[in-house]
């Protein structure tokens, strides 16, 4: 389970937020939203420990994430925006010492058959710098094939994507939530991922609707 | 827990074989400035012994400092950064395989061709030997020290130049003691003394500088 009590953020001079709070539970997937600048990666990037919150804490499995470093870490799959996917490597090795530095060793056959189901069938032994952009993107996402973390915070997962691997994309978070997985996401296209009983949605920013 | 450090070691030997132009500009840097001395200064082998050390030290001392902007750059660039923060092991022992590669890559060509350019100024076998020692000795601790520099100013515009501001202070106790070796060698003293302190001064780079080097690329990540 995951718990945020009462974070705030600060950034600069700027108060982001303050008295942030939700729980989420097995099963469930938070959807943040708001508009461009209203602090969504900035929240993502608390709930993994890479931003330190001006007050208030994280907690996972009732520890705060700062005392329980090494555990929370190995439970959770972060996805930002920066791909972490070297040009001169190929798919097959970008994915491996990806899934290797979170913890979990992968052999070849593996790594092969994620990058086939993300549907890179014949791209795997490129160097990832020909790949295109949405390529590169399921690149790093096939890492979600593999991974046995049961939190995942995903940063825009959608975008660069095409249609196809979109909704292979929501099946996938789909099957990881029925597998009692945890799951925090931004994005602003519309998907339909899940019943919305297991949806929360969290609204960041000042803006109302209507305004640009 | 060292697993995730090999993995890493691996896979930078592995990019830097793929890009093989990095490796050899600090190399290349390296030959070039040893070599511009006894050019410029003519063929008068005393003063040419005598210069000998100080020029191999300083040479080596801008030659790892040119290659450390590269240490952590490319992986802030492109997130693995990020995800190497998250890693499960402690951030120190993936710093630790960083630097080691680093090393390796930058710091290990220069020390095992110094002997040939040696030649250039005339020095015996013995000083050579003991040049080769001190530079591997030293080298190690010139990217350990350098490591934290390279962390603190990673993103920064214009961070190429506040490394060496950072660095280059600190790089003074190896410089002393590197050449001191050498030039203790070359003029009938012992050179073990200075070796030991070189060891020693190693030994300390390698506890202290891989924890601060990690707290320095948390701020720098944030």
């Amino acid at each position: 389970m995951l718990e945020v009590i009462d974070l705030e953020c600060i950034r600069g001079d700027r108060r982001l937020f303050s008295g942030l709070g939700f729980t989420l539970g097995p099963g469930e997937l938070l959807h943040l939203q708001g508009h461009n600048g209203s602090g969504k990666t900035t929240l993502m990037r608390m709930l993994c420990g890479l931003i330190a919150p001006a007050a208030g804490e994280v907690r996972w499995q009732g520890e705060n994430i700062r005392h329980a470093r090494e555990t929370f870490h190995r439970d959770l799959l972060y996805a930002g925006h920066k791909s972490a996917i070297k040009g001169d490597l190929t798919g097959v090795e970008n994915l491996r010492i990806a899934c290797r530095l979170a913890g979990i060793t992968v052999d070849e056959r593996h790594a092969w058959d994620a990058l086939e189901r993300m549907g890179l069938r014949g791209h795997e032994d490129l160097p990832a710098r020909v790949l295109s952009q949405g390529q590169k993107k399921r690149v790093t996402l096939a890492r979600l094939l593999l991974s046995r973390a049961p939190l995942w915070v995903l940063d825009e997962p959608f975008t660069a994507l095409d249609r196809a691997a979109v909704a292979f994309l929501e099946d996938v978070i789909r099957r990881h939530l029925a597998d009692g997985g945890l799951v925090v996401l931004t994005t602003h296209q519309a998907v339909s991922l899940t019943d919305e009983a297991h949806v929360k949605t969290l609204k960041l920013g000042w803006k109302r609707e209507g305004d640009v | 827990m060292f697993e995730a450090m090999t993995v890493l070691i691996r896979r930078d030997l592995l990019l830097a074989l793929r890009r093989r132009s990095d490796v050899l500009t600090t190399l290349f840097f390296f030959v070039i400035v040893v070599s511009l001395f006894p050019l410029g200064i003519g063929p008068e082998l005393d003063t040419l012994r005598l210069i000998a050390p100080g020029v191999f030290w300083v040479a080596a001392l801008l030659a790892s400092m040119l290659a450390l902007e590269k240490l952590f750059a490319g992986d802030f660039e492109d997130g693995t950064l990020e995800q190497m923060l998250l890693a499960p092991e402690p951030v120190f022992v993936l710093v630790l395989g960083k630097v080691l590669a680093h090393w390796l890559i930058t710091g290990l060509p220069l020390v095992l061709l110094s002997p040939l350019l040696g030649l250039q100024y005339d020095l015996p076998g013995e000083t050579l030997r003991v040049m080769v020692l001190s530079l591997l000795l030293g080298t190690p601790a010139l990217s350990l020290i350098g490591a934290i520099g390279a962390a603190l100013t990673l993103g920064l515009r214009g961070g190429g130049v506040l490394i060496s501001l950072l660095v280059l202070p600190l790089y003074i106790p190896v410089l002393i003691f590197g050449a001191g070796a050498v030039e203790a060698n070359a003029s009938g003293l012992g050179a073990a003394g200075h070796l030991y302190m070189l060891g020693a001064i190693l030994l300390l780079a390698l506890v202290a500088a891989p924890l601060a080097t990690a707290a320095a690329l948390r701020i720098s990540a944030e």
